[in-house]
């Protein structure tokens, strides 16, 4: 339900444009959804036509297509390829330069505000994991927080949810309830097509003031009620969270792991897509005439070989303990490290997985 | 007023930021084991406790977590036992005259020196899992009246692969330690134990109740070292291991040296076998 308390604003779809122009003018870098290579993705906005109009994506394991219907929606779309983390936690980022007399350039922030437009909730929730693996200790990711402590967030609330989408058994969807500045649900009734905001912190309150915006109407307030029900009962997918982590670690020999080995094929696909995969290598390398060196930090997979090297062989040799590490890290040890799953629900993993696993039905394999 | 213990000293410090070292000597230990010492060039102090590790970097080529190895009194003098194995331990110690070593740390947590006091203590090594053991000695034979029986077992592939070869002949000659020595294979002049570490176990006895071991080595040393301690009757709270797991930034934020629901580099390296027991063994965790 919505909550009484709060006030809800109806911004008229045409003038949605001015919303662009408004952050921009507040000296933000506006990040929003734009259609690329057949995928939606988060781009740098100048300007609404940038926006996927009209787009809708057709999610199933291993497949995703845009197509397009007539109505003319901005957020018809559910998840695309890119999580917040490609722009929050870049994919590649320099760590320092050296030279070989040993004196060090470590590259400063460049003091850019983000916003970021057309968030989940699931990509909020993912954005707060985010933050207790890289800010909350012993030690800390300042390129990280540097990007984070000034960004801006607009969450859109998911009226049609995928059909990989499993939010409502992870508690992170499909409306949002915590961790944006603005809210948007996207209304189409009767031939007029507007925003409701809302707000959650002043910052987001400010700029809702600058924008042409008008009381929200009782009746498209019930609209919003009736679409956040309908939104939920539409989740077919479910997992079982009850005892999940204990039902995990007690499995860990489980014999259903090993046919994992047959399908997955260690690419990697889950963990660039996944929004709370946070794990690094870092790659160094000097100039030609070897007088200065560079340390870059770039994103890794724990199905790569690599990622468990130690002298005399990898750890995780097979895909099984591979895929076994990825799934019970978001799905057990995840809780003991950080207090929640490491899984929102998003579905990336399972779109865009090329043989279609999904982490949903692998994980109640190995569960009795 | 009472002087700080080095085990209270060890300071909070920047790790982020590479501090560089300069290489004032290399020893060769053996075939393919170095032991560098390390000279801060910023002239600053440096402290540690036993059992914690740095990354060190060799310019250019890539960084690696390293032991600490030597007396964790010594500020100024900074000792790291290297094997050869790949590209950056090859430029760490090959490198004899680099203009500086960059060096972040140190990390992780130490041996428990401090909740041993009073008991008695085995410390188990294989190989160079003598390496962060090496301080951890230093340390309890220089506070020796505040521990009780010290037992220590050390076992190398060959009598050339034996680690602090002039250390350990003092150690064994010492009367206040009980030292054993062991190697897989001998050579001609070896008159020593001829078997893997755990075969020294039937020289001693331990006091269930009143003893701790701290073992590293090998993966596999330290589960069959670990039976052997639970064969003497120690509880898996008594019993302290080193973990090592691939590293690329040693505070946390990489991800890649996890086991089970560590992270390596902050929970460890240093877990006791009743934190760990439900993954320590398993292949491919």
């Amino acid at each position: 339900m919505l909550s009484q308390q709060k006030l809800y604003f109806a911004l008229d779809a045409e003038a949605f444009g001015n919303f662009i122009d408004v952050l921009k003018d507040l000296g933000y870098t506006v990040y929003g959804p734009a259609e690329k290579d057949g995928a939606i993705v988060f781009e740098i906005l100048d300007s609404i036509k940038q926006m996927p109009r009209g787009l809708y994506d057709e999610q199933s394991p291993g497949r995703y297509r845009l197509t397009k219907k007539d109505n003319q929606r901005y957020f018809g779309y559910v998840v695309g390829p890119q999580s917040p983390k490609y722009v929050l936690y870049s994919p590649q980022h320099l760590l320092f330069k050296v030279r070989k007399d040993g004196r060090t350039f470590i590259p400063q922030p460049d003091g850019k505000k983000i916003a970021i437009i057309g968030l989940r909730p699931c990509d909020l929730k993912a954005i707060e994991i985010l933050d207790n693996v890289l800010l909350k200790g012993p030690y800390k990711s300042n390129a990280y927080e540097a990007i984070r402590k000034d960004a801006l967030f607009i969450a859109v609330n998911c009226v049609e949810p995928g059909n990989n989408c499993f939010c409502t058994s992870m508690n992170t969807g499909p409306f949002a309830q915590s961790g944006y500045d603005i809210s948007i649900t996207e209304l189409l009734m009767n031939g007029s097509h507007v925003f409701i905001l809302e707000t959650m912190t002043n910052k987001g309150t400010e700029i809702v003031s600058r924008l042409k915006c008008r009381n929200a109407t009782e009746e498209e307030l019930n609209v919003v009620s009736k679409l956040m029900e309908d939104a939920k009962n539409k989740i077919r997918k479910k997992l079982d969270v009850e005892n999940l982590k204990d039902d995990l670690y007690r499995n860990i020999e489980h014999p259903n792991w090993n046919e994992i080995n047959n399908k997955c094929l260690a690419c990697g696909n889950c963990t660039l897509v996944c929004p709370t995969c946070f794990c690094s290598s870092v790659f160094d390398s000097s100039s030609l005439s070897m007088d200065v060196a560079e340390r870059w930090r770039v994103w890794d997979s724990c199905f790569s070989i690599d990622y468990s090297y130690i002298h005399g062989g990898s750890i995780r040799q097979s895909i099984m303990s591979r895929y076994r590490h990825w799934l019970m890290h978001k799905l057990a040890t995840w809780v003991d490290q950080f207090g929640t799953f490491g899984c929102v629900g998003c579905g990336r993993c399972i779109t865009w997985c090329p043989v279609g696993i999904d982490i949903v039905e692998e994980a109640s394999k190995v569960r009795d | 007023m009472k002087e700080k213990s080095t085990l209270e000293t060890a300071q909070e410090v920047e790790v982020e930021v590479m501090r560089k070292f300069s290489v004032e000597e290399v020893f060769k230990e053996t075939p393919d084991t170095y032991t560098l010492l390390l000279k801060p060039l910023d002239k600053k102090d440096y402290s540690f406790v036993p059992g914690q590790f740095n990354m060190l970097y060799a310019f250019g080529v890539g960084e690696v977590p390293i032991s600490l190895s030597g007396d964790p009194d010594e500020k100024y003098l900074i000792a790291h036992t290297i094997r050869v194995v790949g590209a950056v331990t090859n430029a760490l110690v090959n490198a004899r005259k680099p203009k500086f070593i960059g060096l972040r740390g140190p990390f992780g947590n130490g041996w428990p020196l401090e909740k041993t006091k009073g008991k008695d203590v085995i410390i188990v090594a294989g190989g160079i899992g003598l390496a962060p053991l090496r301080p951890a000695i230093y340390y309890i034979l220089k506070h020796r009246k505040e521990y009780g029986r010290f037992f220590f077992l050390y076992g190398a592939r060959t009598p050339n692969d034996l680690l602090y070869k002039k250390e350990l002949k003092e150690w064994k000659s010492r009367f206040d330690m009980d030292a054993f020595i062991t190697v897989d294979a001998g050579d001609e002049k070896w008159t020593g134990n001829i078997g893997v570490v755990t075969t020294l176990f039937k020289h001693i006895k331990l006091d269930p109740n009143n003893t701790y071991a701290f073992v590293c080595g090998p993966e596999i040393m330290m589960k069959f070292t670990v039976l052997e301690l639970r064969n003497q009757g120690l509880t898996d709270d008594k019993i302290y291991i080193s973990m090592e797991r691939n590293m690329k930034c040693g505070m946390g934020l990489c991800g890649r040296c996890q086991f089970g629901p560590y992270f390596v580099c902050k929970n460890g390296p240093i877990f006791s076998m009743d934190q760990i027991n439900r993954f320590f063994g398993r292949r491919e965790v």
